[in-house]
């Protein structure tokens, strides 16, 4: 397998112009999500969903905002987190889901049959089916873009940087950089979220460096794959199935 | 920047990672201020109070960057005895006629030495009634490039100390300009104001530079020249001009609005920044070259630049013995500009117009006014992307709703002729540094699309072959109008085009340099300033060498800029006096004493042989009338003008004045607005009261990145479309609370023009300002809605609300600070629109 | 920053890369069989190592990998000039992106720019002439051919009813004021260059663009 990849999304230096948005649309192809005016700050699109595969969101500041410009008013592009432990893949029973040869987390349109048990096994609400169509649609960190050698849409237009593309480990020792010349500027509500192989989802493949709690911007604090135990669930149950099995055919011969 | 520029954004996002600290003024907090070290929130309008204080503060500090001031401005020159200053008549520079509402100039003058020839004619016209003939015909911006012509020679005191040289004039005008009055005019606390104006001294000076980024919030007033002027006076102070880091940009909102300024498809301009001829003072060539800028410094090789276009345009007809065609120009009698003309179609005067890929019927200012103009023409051609408001006006726009219109009785033929896109045609943008860059045709416009380069090449053809031998068709008749054409459509050859604008020599082929062009007729230009953009017969505009070649900085090969692919204008001043770079880390261009030429890492913007010792004879003319250490090699001086002896309609120097509409009086002086500024007080061009309690917010309009303009090139787009859907108004808590305004509802904006509805967005970010004791808020709105054009999302239009309010020296429309009453719900509709409008103006009139 | 991912995948080699065919990237043994969700319970393997690659999976790639041509082209909404590519093939638009040359924007784009496929390709784009007669009430159809030949009729015509040779004080004016122009800004030079060449021509100055407004 060739070495893990993922998105490192610097939440610090996003302008929140959407280009992120837009350029997964266009490369994806992906449809419109209505014109509905939220009144939810500059967000239109209100959430990751079938149709929207990165999503900026924006959070009001609470208070009036003084002179000092910083984190007054925050912009963060949500994405699929290509979780290590992906409950939507675990839960898959057609194999439409599958983990990449880049450890990223694809919906095969051709094989889904749209039977939505991955919708609910994602701790952060990302993947969905689309209305109309049925099959369950997200992020495939642009899987026939990585096939022939290109960066993800969305990562090569974010005009800032924000959106970076890379192998996971060098992405998190690039984040670990950043967020220690934050706290050195000062600015300590600044942390990562999603980076520890030790979390809920065993880390994810798109992580973020966020500067506030992540519920401020409507992320899960603690997210857990529904399907932690599944392995050992599913031997147990192969275990119950295979002695079902064998008392079954002993019961069979023994009639004989 | 990051709003409307994001991709330019990244190199501010560059420079902020490298320790640079960013400042953002701007009445919202918008996406720009959240990347910003510090936001600081401006009354709209207010600016040259703010930038006023900054100059103030140097001045009075002693931070200057002497050497810098000294050897490359005008800070040393002598005023005329004559001259009164806003300070001494209370808001009026002297020259000013109350009744035509001009400025005579002739008391701005430089004091005239006493040993030296008398200065001829300043500008070619002399006394009453030049002021008021450059105020009609936006001749200010002609100098854009030139200069205005002025005495080159004129009497200095190189202490600065003698009352009357430009240095002290300019400290007692900036006097009362103090952090104090910028927290009751601005709304800036005075802590915040101290903090801006340490870190630009502290980032100025030899080895380090401040640049200044603008875009239309500046520009877009009734004193929007003198806000950058203003920005000018500060960096010239502080040695911020011509050198790496330093500038005043101007972010330009369309891909090629600075094409269209340097080909100019701008009633009081030919390419390059010639001025158009106007009636009476320019019977012939030699009459029209005396008044048309300079004698000295580049612009004084104007007889050459000019004739070199009018060979480019009636080739074999133009000759020495007919003053090479001059006499077919038309000439110019004062304002024919935009909204002037809008006004010409309201009296019947206007009879045809052609539209193209522009929305005047809703991203002009006064959008019924437009329509009305519109409405009352023979005949209009559109030619867009799009079916954009401006060709269905007749149809649906909202006069029929009102029924202040009746489409069957709109006597106007509309055209509809879709264009060709961006991707169908080959051709070259310029982009906001002054960047040409050609762009490959990807594939065939679809249908009846075609560029604007068929359309008026063909259209052309059929005019010229419709001629008679009369007279009055003789300029047309004898248009060089002979290009190339390829392909099944006959499309004519771009780069054929291209070549033309950059000059072609005696021997057929294209020129270097404009320093090449001639003024015998031997040299034919179609635009000076982008002379060389061929040269070698290379389109140099179609290089594209990755990342711009060795030095990603400069980018030297990548694209072309005028002038002469020069990157930095001015550059001459990124090196002290003597030739030397101020300092090691600034160093772009010096002088290499051992080769005798002019060296560095960007084109040198001088003569490349000109030692910096050189100092120019008596009586010398053109460049050769500059000396080694002058920078600014347009001016007729050489030198960066921190006071401006002519060339501006409104005064010398920068003053505030209070918007055309604002709800506070002018702090500083009797005179309340812009006493030059142009209005047009009819019926049809209604104006709030100033300081009407009927309209007691500040109105202030932009854009959203996730749109463009009027819309034409987003609304119709799904994936811009769902990003911004509605039209809205952003306002503060308190002004919510105020006006019982709700977020997600619907608030209706007034204006003495009309009314418009928009949904609500409640936001900390508005911030109420504190202005001369009372608080002012202030209501935001973009304005790329329209009701139709194609439209996913359509919207009222936020222009309407605006007035008819001009900046005097270039015409432009003050549609960053005007008044409104905001009130909850919706607008009504039809009729009672009109109704709501008309109690507002009786109420406001009273 | 990973900006030049082009050609392969930083820490993958040329053998890692995927085969363009129906193989396993992981080379393990295939076989329908071992798939059979079942079986791979009953092996104690990890469900989520593999799943059912369909032979369209296997297939990807980047449709720019397979266009006929890519011209260099310009954003065409503000002013920053930034660089994209435009991928052509059989005749069509398929994809515009930044282009990573470009010093300017080093191949990013904003929402505008990066939408500006659909403001080429989309389906709603108007692509025929429509005329509206003066108080007519719908818009109707006309040739491309005469349509130009009806607006230089109304140019000629307006032109000779609205010339103003001079003035009344008998200054030489040689111009029209009947004939106006709007619009540039988002033109190529050369089209400027021609529109101003012509209208001057014409004797028409109330020429104007955004660059005003």
């Amino acid at each position: 397998m060739a070495e893990r990849m993922g998105f490192f999304t610097d939440t610090s230096v996003c302008i929140g112009c959407k280009a992120c948005e837009v350029a997964c649309k266009e490369w994806n192809r992906v449809p419109d999500d209505g014109f509905v005016f939220r009144a939810t700050s500059y967000d239109n699109t209100g959430a990751l969903g079938a149709n929207t595969w990165r999503h900026v969101a924006f959070i009001e500041p609470d208070r009036p905002v003084t002179g000092d410009g910083l984190d007054g008013w925050l912009m963060a592009s949500d994405v699929c987190k290509h979780c290590t432990e992906a409950g939507c893949l675990d839960v898959c029973p057609t194999g439409a889901l599958f983990r990449t040869e880049f450890g990223t987390v694809v919906v095969q349109a051709d094989v889904c049959n749209g039977c939505g048990y991955c919708v609910p096994a994602c701790p952060f609400g990302v993947i969905d089916r689309r209305e109309g169509d049925g099959r369950a649609f997200k992020c495939t960190l642009c899987y026939d873009r990585l096939r022939g050698g290109l960066e993800p849409a969305c990562a090569k237009a974010c005009p800032t940087d924000s959106i970076q593309f890379g192998p996971l480990d060098e992405l998190r020792e690039r984040a670990e950089a950043r967020l220690d010349r934050l706290h050195r500027e000062g600015r300590s509500n600044a942390r990562l979220y999603g980076e520890d192989p030790g979390d809920g989802v065993g880390g994810a493949g798109a992580f973020f460096l966020l500067l506030d709690e992540p519920e401020v911007y409507g992320l899960p604090p603690d997210p857990v794959v529904p399907t932690r135990d599944l392995p050992r669930m599913w031997r147990w149950a192969a275990a119950a199935a295979a002695t079902l099995a064998t008392v079954t055919t002993l019961a069979v011969l023994g009639r004989r | 920047m990051a709003e409307c520029h994001p991709v330019g954004f990244q190199w501010v996002m560059e420079a902020k990672a490298r320790g640079a600290t960013v400042f953002h003024i701007d009445p919202r907090y918008t996406r720009t201020s959240a990347m910003a070290d510090v936001h600081l929130p401006i009354r709209a309008g207010s600016d040259i109070v703010l930038l006023g204080a900054l100059i103030n503060h140097v001045l009075s500090g002693g931070h200057e960057f002497r050497e810098y001031v000294l050897t490359y401005t005008n800070a040393a020159h002598l005023v005329s005895e004559d001259f009164r200053d806003t300070e001494d008549l209370d808001g009026l520079f002297s020259g000013f006629d109350p009744d035509g509402r001009t400025y005579d100039p002739a008391s701005w003058a430089y004091a005239h030495r006493s040993d030296a020839p008398p200065p001829g004619e300043v500008g070619g016209a002399s006394g009453a009634g030049r002021g008021r003939e450059h105020a009609e015909t936006a001749e200010a911006e002609t100098y854009g490039s030139g200069g205005a012509a002025a005495d080159a020679a004129p009497a200095t005191d190189p202490t600065l100390t003698h009352p009357r040289c430009v240095f002290q004039v300019l400290k007692r005008h900036f006097a009362r300009y103090t952090p104090e009055l910028v927290e009751r005019a601005c709304g800036i606390p005075r802590a915040e104001f101290a903090r801006l104006a340490d870190t630009i001294v502290a980032c100025s000076g030899r080895d380090r530079t401040t640049a200044w980024v603008y875009s239309v919030g500046w520009t877009q007033h009734t004193a929007g020249a003198q806000f950058i002027r203003a920005a000018a006076i500060l960096q010239l102070l502080l040695g911020n001009i011509g050198r790496p880091g330093g500038g005043i940009l101007a972010l330009r909102g369309h891909a090629s609005i600075q094409g269209s300024t340097d080909i100019p498809t701008l009633f009081n301009i030919l390419p390059g920044y010639l001025p158009m001829p106007h009636a009476g003072r320019h019977e012939d060539l030699d009459a029209y070259l005396a008044s048309a800028g300079p004698d000295t410094g580049f612009w004084g090789r104007k007889r050459a630049y000019l004739v070199s276009l009018l060979k480019a345009w009636w080739g074999e007809h133009a000759t020495a013995g007919n003053d090479f065609c001059f006499g077919h120009l038309p000439r110019l009698t004062g304002d024919h500009g935009h909204y002037a003309t809008v006004l010409g179609q309201i009296d019947g005067t206007v009879k045809g117009y052609f539209v193209i890929g522009e929305n005047p019927a809703v991203g002009s200012s006064g959008g019924r006014a437009q329509r009305f103009g519109l409405a009352n023409l023979d005949w209009l051609v559109v030619r867009d992307l799009t079916l954009v408001e401006t060709a269905t006006f007749w149809k649906d726009g909202p006069e029929i709703a009102t029924g202040e219109m009746r489409t069957e009785e709109i006597g106007t033929e509309v055209f509809f002729l879709p264009a060709a896109s961006h991707v169908e045609k080959e051709g070259t943008f310029t982009n906001t540094q002054r960047l040409l860059q050609w762009r490959e045709k990807a594939v065939d416009p679809p249908g009846d699309c075609r560029s604007d380069l068929w359309f008026f090449y063909h259209l052309g053809k059929r005019v010229k072959a419709r001629m008679t031998g009369d007279e009055i068709d003789r300029p047309v008749r004898e248009l060089a109008w002979d290009y190339p054409e390829e392909g099944p459509h006959a499309e004519p050859s771009a780069a054929a085009v291209l070549r033309e604008i950059g000059g072609i020599g005696p021997d057929g082929r294209a020129l270097d340099s404009y320093t090449e062009l001639r003024d015998d007729g031997s040299t034919r230009c179609g635009c000076w300033i982008y002379c060389g953009c061929y040269a070698g017969e290379v389109n140099r505009p179609a290089r594209r060498e990755p990342r711009g070649g060795a030095d990603p900085w400069i980018a030297p090969d990548w694209g072309w800029a005028w002038p002469a692919n020069r990157r930095i204008l001015y550059n001459r001043a990124s090196a002290d006096p003597d030739g030397r770079p101020w300092s090691p880390a600034k160093a772009l261009v010096w002088w290499d004493a051992a080769a005798g030429r002019w060296t560095g890492r960007d084109v040198p913007d001088c003569e490349p042989d000109k030692p910096p010792g050189h100092r120019p004879p008596s009586g010398a003319r053109a460049e050769q009338a500059l000396s080694g250490t002058d920078p600014f090699i347009m001016q007729a001086d050489g030198k960066g003008w921190l006071y401006a002896p002519f060339g501006l309609a409104d005064g010398p120097l920068p003053t505030h004045y209070e918007p055309h509409e604002s709800p506070v009086a002018n702090p500083l002086y009797g005179v309340q607005a812009n006493p030059a500024r142009v209005v047009y007080p009819r019926p049809d061009s209604p104006y709030n009261p100033p300081r009407s309690p009927r309209f007691p917010y500040v109105l202030t309009t932009y854009r959203l990145t996730e749109h463009h303009t009027a819309g034409g090139m987003s609304r119709p787009l799904p994936y811009l479309a769902e990003l911004q859907p509605e039209l809205f108004c952003e306002v503060s808590p308190e002004l919510a609370a105020e006006r019982g305004l709700v977020n997600g509802g619907w608030a209706t904006i007034v204006t003495s023009r009309t009314a418009i509805e928009a949904r609500v967005l409640v936001t900390e970010r508005m911030r109420p300002l504190r202005i001369e004791g009372r608080t002012v808020h202030q209501v935001g709105l973009p304005y790329h809605w329209g009701w139709g054009g194609d439209g996913l999302v359509t919207g009222d239009v936020a222009n309407d609300l605006l007035p008819l309010a001009l900046d005097p020296n270039v015409y432009i429309q003050e549609s960053k600070a005007a008044t409104c009453d905001i009130i909850p719900g919706r607008r009504p509709a039809g009729p009672a629109l009109r109704e709501l409008v008309r109690r507002y103006r009786e109420d406001g009139d009273g | 920053m990973v900006r030049a991912f082009v050609g392969s995948c930083p820490g993958m080699s040329r053998r890692d890369q995927p085969p363009g065919g129906g193989g396993r990237p992981d080379g393990r043994p295939g076989g329908r069989i071992r798939r059979w969700p079942v079986l791979r319970q009953l092996l104690g393997e990890d469900p989520r190592a593999e799943a059912a690659r369909s032979a369209r999976t296997d297939a990807l790639r980047p449709r720019t990998a397979d266009a006929d041509h890519v011209a260099r082209s310009v954003c065409p909404y503000c002013a920053v000039g930034c660089g994209q590519l435009v991928y052509v093939r059989d005749g069509r638009v398929t994809q515009i992106e930044g282009d990573p040359d470009s010093p300017i924007s080093r191949g990013r784009l904003c929402p505008k720019g990066a939408a500006s496929r659909q403001l080429v390709t989309r389906p709603t784009r108007r692509t025929r002439v429509l005329y509206r007669r003066p108080y007519g009430t719908e818009w109707e159809t006309l040739d491309l051919e005469t349509a130009m030949d009806m607006i230089a009729d109304r140019v000629v015509a307006t032109r000779r009813q609205t010339w103003q040779e001079t003035d009344a004080e008998g200054r030489v004016l040689r111009r029209t004021l009947g004939i106006a122009s709007l619009g540039g800004a988002t033109l190529d030079n050369e089209e400027n260059y021609l529109m101003k060449k012509l209208y001057t021509a014409l004797g028409a100055i109330q020429i104007e663009n955004q660059a005003r407004i």
